[in-house]
């Protein structure tokens, strides 16, 4: 299997304060999910993965680069999805903002136009092309922002707890989202039915892996170490 | 808050079709004409043909009385002190260029993208590459401020309601507080997503390093 996302001795110091502590993993698997409690680590994890932050130690080398010297050409491969979908949503309007993703492609206007109806049809947000995107419900948003990553066909997709603010109805839209994408996902999240059938499941506390198993039992060990 | 935050109403107009520049261009123009035109007359004749522009580009009355309604007391208060200091024609001359003016605006942002309107922005300031300043950044400027309006509001009303349930509704320091500290965490928030989405790519090896 090749290895796409490989962490080696992966350290970051945050002030005083070491958030990860020797992280070292190969993530090859298609879907692999990241749990752990509040300030374990998870979303300092998945930002490395697409160089929004950089190792204090170790290397992070996704597809083959390492993310200290290609961050921006690693960005352009990786996708990634926030929690909140409103600080992603830069464009008044919903086709606008899946355009703009589309800005540095340097793609003709036609091109352009075709891609972003195909990927709001698929989404079934065809009907709101033009509304203005402060209007959708917290579900909808999180979709455009899902929308606006996906249109850039990235090869790997990393999401920080994109389940964390929306309903069981738009959960399980993301999930069935998730289920049917053909890259890599990487899914930091508390949503454990979210990632009951992923393949691999780490489990962070204080910054280290302190499992790393198929889903069954990451969450087990997950719950006892909760209680 | 449509009118601010610049809600593209759909359609295939010749006003929608026309170019962002075209019609900057246009509303230029017509400004002008409006500071030019002194009789009540004149101002009437600019209203109608105001009015025959929001019907050709069948944008709905809704919309256009979103455009000048944020400048309906500010008008009001225009007119009354014309009236008192100067005289009727000259108040209704005044008042009618104000709102003339703004309602030409809204039509413009109402029957323009703001993808087009960047596109615009960012040839007119081509020339700021010599003095080493990136125009699709300035153009980006544009709409992050115009996406802003409705998400600063939305924060404001959420401390409002936070205060209301303090029961701390009067103190400013309240509402101030955390809505300053609101408005930079979402912009931190929104940098580090433009980074994600690609903002930085001409520049490599550009993540937030861990000190």
């Amino acid at each position: 299997m090749v290895c796409v996302i490989e962490l080696d001795d992966v350290r970051v110091r945050l002030g005083q304060r070491e958030v990860l502590c020797g992280v070292t993993a190969a993530l090859p698997e298609r879907r692999v999910g990241v749990i752990g409690a509040n300030g374990s680590g998870k979303s300092t994890l998945a930002r490395l993965l697409n160089g929004l932050v950089l190792p204090t130690s170790g290397t992070v080398t996704v597809l083959g680069d390492d993310t200290r010297r290609h961050a921006a050409r690693i960005r352009r491969r990786v996708g990634f999805l926030f929690t909140d979908p409103d600080a992603q949503i830069v464009m008044p309007t919903v086709a606008e903002d899946v355009a703009f993703s589309l800005r540095r492609r340097k793609l003709p206007r036609e091109e352009v136009e075709r891609r972003v109806a195909d990927i709001l049809e698929r989404y079934g947000l065809a009907g709101h092309a033009d509304h203005p995107a402060h209007q959708l419900s917290g579900g909808q948003k999180q979709l455009l922002a899902l929308c606006s990553v996906l249109v850039l066909e990235p090869e790997i997709l990393v999401m920080d707890e994109p389940t964390t603010l929306l309903d069981l109805r738009h959960s399980r839209l993301v999930a069935d989202v998730l289920r049917e994408l053909p890259q890599q996902v990487v899914v930091v999240s508390h949503d454990l039915a979210l990632l009951a059938d992923f393949d691999r499941l780490l489990v962070l506390d204080e910054g280290r892996i302190v499992a790393d198993t198929t889903p069954r039992a990451a969450i087990d060990h997950y719950r006892k170490l909760m209680s | 808050m449509n009118g601010l935050t610049g809600a593209y109403v759909p359609g295939d107009s010749p006003l929608h079709r026309l170019p962002a520049g075209a019609k900057l261009a246009g509303l230029a123009a017509l400004c002008t004409v409006l500071v030019l035109l002194r009789a009540p007359v004149a101002m009437a004749v600019a209203a109608l043909v105001v009015g025959v522009l929001f019907a050709v580009s069948g944008v709905g009355a809704a919309a256009a009385w979103a455009q000048v309604r944020p400048v309906r007391w500010f008008a009001v208060a225009l007119f009354v002190m014309q009236v008192v200091f100067a005289d009727l024609p000259s108040a209704i001359t005044s008042v009618s260029r104000v709102v003339l003016a703004v309602a030409l605006a809204g039509l413009v942002t109402l029957t323009t993208r703001t993808v087009a309107m960047m596109a615009f922005l960012e040839r007119c300031l081509s020339p700021a590459r010599w003095v080493g300043l990136d125009p699709f950044r300035l153009s980006l400027l544009l709409s992050l401020t115009i996406r802003s309006v409705p998400v600063m509001a939305d924060l404001a009303t959420r401390v409002r309601e936070a205060q209301r349930a303090r029961g701390v509704e009067w103190s400013v320091r309240a509402f101030a507080v955390p809505l300053v500290v609101s408005a930079l965490r979402h912009a931190d928030a929104l940098g580090e997503a433009l980074s994600a989405r690609g903002l930085d790519d001409h520049d490599e090896g550009t993540g937030h390093a861990a000190p």
